[in-house]
């Protein structure tokens, strides 16, 4: 019993963050419509630059994380005006394979910068865990997930409340009549994906001190990114979420009861079980975001 | 024709009854009933949304029925995919332009003959000399549905590449190429100027003398009151009206179901 | 092309290993071909059906683990007390194994993956091939998982004018990858231009038109995919007899969008397509490999694959097609400037 509660516990802190990096990818998959191969880049390259700036540069960890969020939007919006904003209504197969060179190029030059050995960030938390009752955890773990709940809702009210959410929430819908309506689409679609790119230098940002940091860990992050939307049906943003948390548990079960090598196939497993049963997700009747 | 018609009106070919279609809670065919002869050339018509198409779609198997049933030669269409149907006899054509466009002429309608061929994986790869010859006689026949069309002259051009009127065209035939007994044709004449109306009259007759049976969904009047044994109305999900077309012109109904809808249909 | 300079270009590389006697040139060569042999199968259905399958590397690997388990064997420990001996068996039935293997694999992941498109289609492949790599890494009862499998019995036999047993060992597995290759772009090509071949085509073109006229969607996929997965099985075998040491890696994502350059570079359905990019992106890792790091050369190639969506959208071959037809075109007109210009189709002369 203590076991189960520990491993839900531990479930939900891994989620929230799973939660972080799907919310970006179905995000930009359903405004855009385009298949994010280098988001995985993204959650690696906010990871580097907590590195880079708490260890290296010796900047205040917090703050580590919030330029590490920022440099991740700018470099977000960095690539889409660079390889995305000439490919507007072009197929989805076009656009996968200009992501997936960005994702070569973006994991070698980390591997470049930084070289292969695994890097790890210290984080200014007692050793000791929170302990109550008959379950504990990591200082540095309740700080992750607080943070990247906060980040959530965060993104939830932006696009709930504000005018460029409201944009956003309008293109989602109907492309066409938005940009009739006056809303700059190449606007919202940089938005966008500078966004979603944010999300998952966040959600690198959080994890990365907590594991460790290496060039590759993006591959399995951004795999693991299309199960959670996948499990929440594409462009479906609280869907995304909730897949977050269920793939944490998932492998957080698999990993325990199971075999903890099989731990990463849970993904991968849950996203062909999806499709074979429902294919638009299993928190969505159709796609949509909001 | 008329003659023709009487005498196969008890011998139906296709009987569509009591036929629902809804789409949640929008209700695009409320109760649709009719049938087509054998070798008769019928056309449904109706206002915009009147759900023609949507009958379309469920005859030819790309949406399910909410109620009711498609019998084809005395076999139930239900649940069958759309390629079964077409094994049937009954093939489409699109309201939009719908050629493979980045294939050319010839092709088109080779992809249409695949249909009556056979041949195994095996046999294929061996390349077998029953193999070749078919992929001659596919050829012949590939020739002679574009000249009957008349774009035999066109057959090396990508599909992607011809006029509008002659992309309806090859449309057509890549569907005779299925070897369909019976056609439903989505709106055939759309786009086409009158030269070209004129010609795909001729086309449709022909057709007709090939003992093919033909379902035509048309907003041109004139060509429908030309070319059609018998005309069916739908309105709003419902048939309104269903006889020849000199009876359909002067229906009380019809009129109505237009000129509510603006003159522009009539 | 015609089928006579086609096989003029096999019996020039036939010769190859006449002139060609250095060990490491011959082992480019070798590495090239199987990687294009693994290319053209990517082609038929990237190419032909239009589906965006990255999970390609699976069925290499599938075919690579089959012939290595079949001809060193294995024992797998069912039960407390019953073990399952298999005992070792020639390579070449091994081969023959990791063909069928790997197809069978080819129907089911078609089967269940085909109901979906796009994105999905796409992500449900990738997933695949990830699983299999878990197994292969995990089920070190079977795989010796990250130790790999050693000492696969190589398939060569003996050339008689090599004049040391590792240059003959090198030359033998040329001839088979080149034989194996003749025959895969043979297979490929008969599919694809038959009444079978153009029902995939069709699907790729306007599938609902398809449907319309009678095709069965998902056989034809189906099919797609396992000849498909049979044929990069054999390269995934070839692969295994050649380098005799077979560990997880073969699943490697990075082999997948390997394929997937060079059948985009090349020009995805057509047939020689996958060879250009097949020779293209396998001698220009090497040329760069002196030059650069390897970190720098993968950038140059995500690089590459970018600049060619951007501006060879259709890939080198049907733009090199395109080009050489208007310059026949323009040299006729001038020649006899009355004849009406005879516009060449492209995809026709491709296929």
């Amino acid at each position: 019993m203590d076991q189960l509660l520990q491993h839900l516990l531990n479930a939900l802190i891994l989620g929230s963050t799973y939660a972080l990096l799907g919310i970006g990818l179905t995000f930009i998959f359903g405004i855009m419509r385009v298949v994010n191969f280098a988001h995985g880049e993204f959650y690696t390259f906010g990871a580097y630059m907590v590195y880079l700036f708490s260890v290296t540069l010796g900047v205040n960890f917090l703050l580590a994380i919030v330029i590490a969020i920022v440099l991740g939007i700018l470099l977000g919006a960095v690539v889409e005006w660079l390889l995305l904003s000439k490919h507007r209504g072009a197929d989805i197969d076009t656009t996968m394979l200009i992501m997936i060179g960005a994702w070569i190029i973006m994991q070698n030059a980390e591997q470049l910068l930084w070289s292969g050995v695994a890097k790890s960030i210290p984080m200014p938390f007692p050793e000791d865990p929170l302990t109550v009752g008959s379950v504990s955890v990591a200082w540095a773990r309740l700080f992750v997930f607080v943070m990247a709940t906060l980040l959530i809702i965060g993104a939830q009210m932006l696009i709930q409340r504000t005018r460029l959410g409201k944009a956003m929430r309008a293109t989602f819908q109907d492309t066409a009549t938005a940009s009739l309506m006056g809303i700059n689409i190449n606007m919202i679609y940089l938005a966008t994906f500078a966004l979603g790119s944010g999300l998952a230098a966040a959600a690198g940002a959080l994890l990365g001190p907590i594991f460790i940091v290496i060039p590759t860990m993006g591959n399995l992050a951004v795999i693991k990114a299309f199960a959670i939307v996948i499990l929440g049906g594409l462009g479906n943003m609280k869907g995304a979420a909730l897949g977050g948390f269920v793939l944490a548990l998932v492998e957080e079960f698999g990993a325990g009861y199971v075999s903890s090598g099989y731990r990463d196939a849970m993904g991968f497993l849950l996203i062909i079980l999806v499709l074979m049963v429902k294919p638009t997700g299993l928190f969505a009747r159709t796609e949509r975001i909001g | 024709m008329n003659a023709h018609v009487t005498a196969t009106q008890s011998d139906p070919i296709l009987t569509v009854s009591n036929l629902a279609v809804h789409f949640g809670g929008l209700v695009a065919i409320s109760d649709a009933s009719f049938s087509v002869a054998k070798g008769e050339v019928v056309s449904l018509i109706g206002p915009n949304g009147a759900g023609k198409t949507t009958a379309f779609n469920v005859i030819s198997g790309f949406l399910p029925a909410t109620h009711g049933e498609v019998i084809y030669n005395g076999r139930r269409m239900g649940g069958l995919k759309p390629h079964e149907i077409a094994d049937a006899g009954l093939v489409r054509t699109f309201q939009k332009t719908s050629v493979f466009g980045n294939n050319t002429v010839l092709d088109n309608l080779m992809i249409g003959l695949h249909r009556r061929g056979s041949g195994s994986v095996w046999e294929t790869l061996l390349l077998s000399p029953r193999i070749r010859r078919q992929e001659e006689e596919f050829r012949d026949e590939a020739l002679q549905l574009l000249e009957f069309v008349g774009l035999a002259h066109r057959s090396a051009e990508l599909a992607g590449s011809l006029a509008y009127g002659e992309q309806r065209l090859l449309e057509v035939a890549v569907a005779l190429a299925a070897d369909p007994t019976l056609l439903l044709l989505d709106e055939p004449a759309c786009g086409m100027n009158p030269t070209e109306a004129m010609a795909f009259r001729r086309l449709l007759a022909e057709i007709g003398k090939r003992d093919i049976t033909v379902l035509l969904v048309e907003h041109n009047m004139r060509m429908v009151m030309g070319v059609s044994d018998r005309v069916v109305v739908l309105n709003h999900g419902r048939i309104i009206a269903n006889g020849p077309p000199a009876e359909i012109q002067q229906n009380p109904q019809v009129i109505q179901a237009y000129l509510g809808h603006g003159p522009k249909h009539a | 092309m015609s089928n006579i300079s086609k096989w003029v270009i096999v019996l020039l590389l036939a010769t190859v290993p006449l002139w060609v006697t250095n060990q490491y040139q011959l082992h480019i060569l070798i590495m090239m071909g199987i990687f294009t042999i693994g290319a053209m199968s990517l082609n038929l259905l990237l190419g032909y059906t239009g589906q965006l399958s990255l999970g390609h590397v699976a069925f290499f690997g599938i075919g690579a683990y089959t012939t290595s388990l079949v001809s060193l064997g294995f024992d797998l420990k069912l039960t407390e007390d019953y073990t399952f001996v298999f005992a070792p068996k020639p390579a070449w039935f091994g081969v023959i194994c990791a063909i069928v293997v790997a197809g069978l694999c080819g129907w089911f992941v078609g089967k269940l993956s085909f109901r979906v498109r796009g994105a999905y289609f796409v992500i449900v492949t990738i997933s695949f091939a990830e699983v299999i790599r878990l197994v292969a890494l995990n089920w070190v009862d079977l795989t010796e998982g990250p130790m790999a499998l050693n000492n696969i019995p190589s398939l060569a036999f003996t050339i008689p004018w090599a004049d040391s047993a590792a240059l003959s060992r090198r030359i033998a597995n040329y001839y088979l990858v080149l034989a194996v290759a003749v025959i895969s772009s043979i297979i490929i090509q008969r599919l694809v231009q038959s009444r079978i071949g153009r029902t995939m085509v069709a699907l790729r073109e306007n599938e609902a038109l398809a449907k319309s006229v009678g095709v069965d969607v998902t056989r034809s996929l189906v099919l797609a995919a396992v000849v498909s997965a049979a044929i990069a099985g054999a390269a995934g075998a070839l692969y295994a007899h050649y380098v005799r040491i077979v560990d997880p890696d073969v699943f490697l994502f990075i082999y997948t969008v390997t394929m997937v350059i060079m059948v985009i570079a090349g020009g995805k359905g057509t047939l020689a397509g996958p060879l250009v990019g097949g020779v293209i992106f396998g001698i220009l890792p090497e040329l760069m490999r002196g030059h650069m790091l390897p970190e720098v050369q993968w950038i140059a190639y995500g690089a590459i694959m970018i600049l060619i969506v951007f501006f060879l959208p259709e890939g080198i071959v049907p733009a090199v097609q395109r080009w050489w037809a208007g310059f026949q075109r323009s040299r006729q007109s001038k020649m006899n400037p009355h004849s009406r210009a005879n516009k060449a189709s492209p995809r026709e002369a491709a296929q």
